[in-house]
């Protein structure tokens, strides 16, 4: 064997033992910066996203809408007990908050994690308008069903707990957006079910699909049309 | 004539799968297999667009209210769902004031644009249940009725419109997608051939 070639095995071998020396510090520093960004995403929640408590707060127990664990592609309504205000505007800001950051698990998140609910009006005919971050926007994955869901999730979460909302707008940073990812409309307004029509079971109509999944869902129609849950959402 | 519109493109590459598969591209694949079926069928057809570009979705649907008796097909992979799977749309009734319901485009009554596709309704939910119905028997695990949702695209079409939506782009390659475009092209190009003759008879 020439001398060159022990040489760079030798190299060679110091490099590996460098490697396994090193590997565990580095992937310890790898899981740190992961960490230490989760913080930062958390950080930047507390500051911007106020939690909204109020004087007329009373815990019930709220009616909400994520994705179910036994049909993903639908949603499922979940009961759990938040502090809710009498007034309608700071009751949906507390629904929508807590739609985006107590999803029970990550899978049956609806709405985006870094997604800010910036503002909540109520206009006196019931149109509610919901002004999101651009996460929002930027982070729902693209997608017909997804997005529809997305939307279904605010919407039935609204219906089942606010009964002065009859149709909601959404803004995008203040701003109307075409598409919410992509694909479903956002220059329109979604109807609102009110709180018995959106918790009780959707009711078979002549021409509405059967869904297989867990819960039968509405869909989000533009706010315009009857109020009558004739539409479903994929199962 | 049947309109097809591969969605998005350019940048737009719309949904992306951690695998890099890209729904642009797997849409503008479809709706090249599904020309060839359509045209098997005595179709005439027309793509929105034929490469990597990204026409707005007013552009898109001009291409279809400039052809006299069109069927519009947007088509779409999803980020989710269950994969293998295929979803058809039409467009959720908005309800706003009354619009020209007619079974054919009419030459004689100005249609808003922004509100186009209410006059096509039914039409085009007919459609989606012939679509979905051969999507449900070549897909297991397909809805076998459509569903309705306020797909942008299809507000703007003055013509029986559809989207029909695959999943997904989070399968680890494209491969099951390439398989599942022929068969889909089948599909969609009998049912639609089934939708000519009432739609037809319609515009006439």
């Amino acid at each position: 064997m020439s001398r060159g070639l022990k040489t760079t095995i030798a190299i060679l071998a110091v490099l590996v033992v460098f490697g396994l020396i090193t590997l565990p510090s580095l992937r310890q520093a790898v899981q740190r910066i992961s960490a230490t960004q989760r913080t930062e995403e958390q950080a930047r929640r507390d500051v911007m996203q106020v939690p909204v408590s109020t004087p007329t707060d009373v815990k019930v127990k709220a009616q909400m809408y994520w994705l179910s664990t036994a049909s993903p592609a639908s949603l499922e309504a979940t009961a759990i007990e938040l502090p809710l205000s009498a007034d309608p505007v700071e009751r949906s800001k507390q629904l929508l908050v807590a739609l985006i950051t107590n999803a029970p698990s990550t899978s049956q998140r609806t709405l985006p994690p870094d997604a800010l609910l910036l503002a909540f009006y109520l206009q006196p005919d019931g149109t509610g308008v919901a002004d999101f971050s651009d996460a929002l926007s930027a982070e729902t994955p693209s997608g017909i069903q997804s997005e529809q869901l997305a939307v279904d999730s605010i919407v039935r979460t609204l219906g089942a707990n606010v009964n002065v909302i009859r149709q909601l707008k959404i803004l995008i940073r203040g701003q109307e957006t075409d598409t919410l990812a992509g694909h479903l409309d956002l220059s329109g307004l979604f109807s609102v079910s009110p709180p018995s029509a959106a918790a009780a079971p959707a009711s078979p109509v002549p021409d509405a699909p059967v869904t297989t999944g867990a819960v039968k869902t509405t869909t989000t129609t533009p706010a315009r049309a009857p109020l009558s849950p004739t539409k479903q959402v994929p199962q | 004539m049947v309109v097809l519109d591969p969605a998005h493109g350019g940048a737009d590459q719309g949904a992306r799968g951690e695998s890099g598969i890209a729904e642009s591209d797997i849409v503008l694949s479809f709706a090249r297999l599904l020309r060839i079926s359509l045209e098997a069928q005595g179709l005439r057809v027309l793509l929105t667009r034929q490469a990597n570009d990204d026409p707005t979705f007013d552009d898109r649907s001009k291409t279809a209210n400039a052809q006299r008796g069109a069927v519009f097909i947007t088509l779409h992979v999803s980020s989710t769902g269950k994969p293998g799977t295929a979803r058809v749309y039409s467009l959720a009734q908005d309800g706003g004031p009354p619009v020209y319901r007619g079974t054919g485009l009419s030459r004689t009554v100005l249609i808003r644009w922004d509100r186009a596709q209410q006059g096509y309704l039914d039409l085009s939910r007919k459609l989606a249940e012939l679509i979905q119905i051969q999507m449900a028997q070549r897909f297991r695990g397909s809805a076998e009725t459509p569903t309705t949702a306020a797909v942008r695209q299809l507000r703007t079409v003055a013509a029986p419109a559809v989207a029909i939506e695959v999943s997904s782009v989070s399968l680890p390659d494209r491969t099951q997608l390439d398989k599942m475009a022929p068969v889909l092209a089948d599909g969609v190009a009998r049912a639609v051939a089934a939708f000519r003759l009432v739609y037809e008879a319609g515009v006439k």
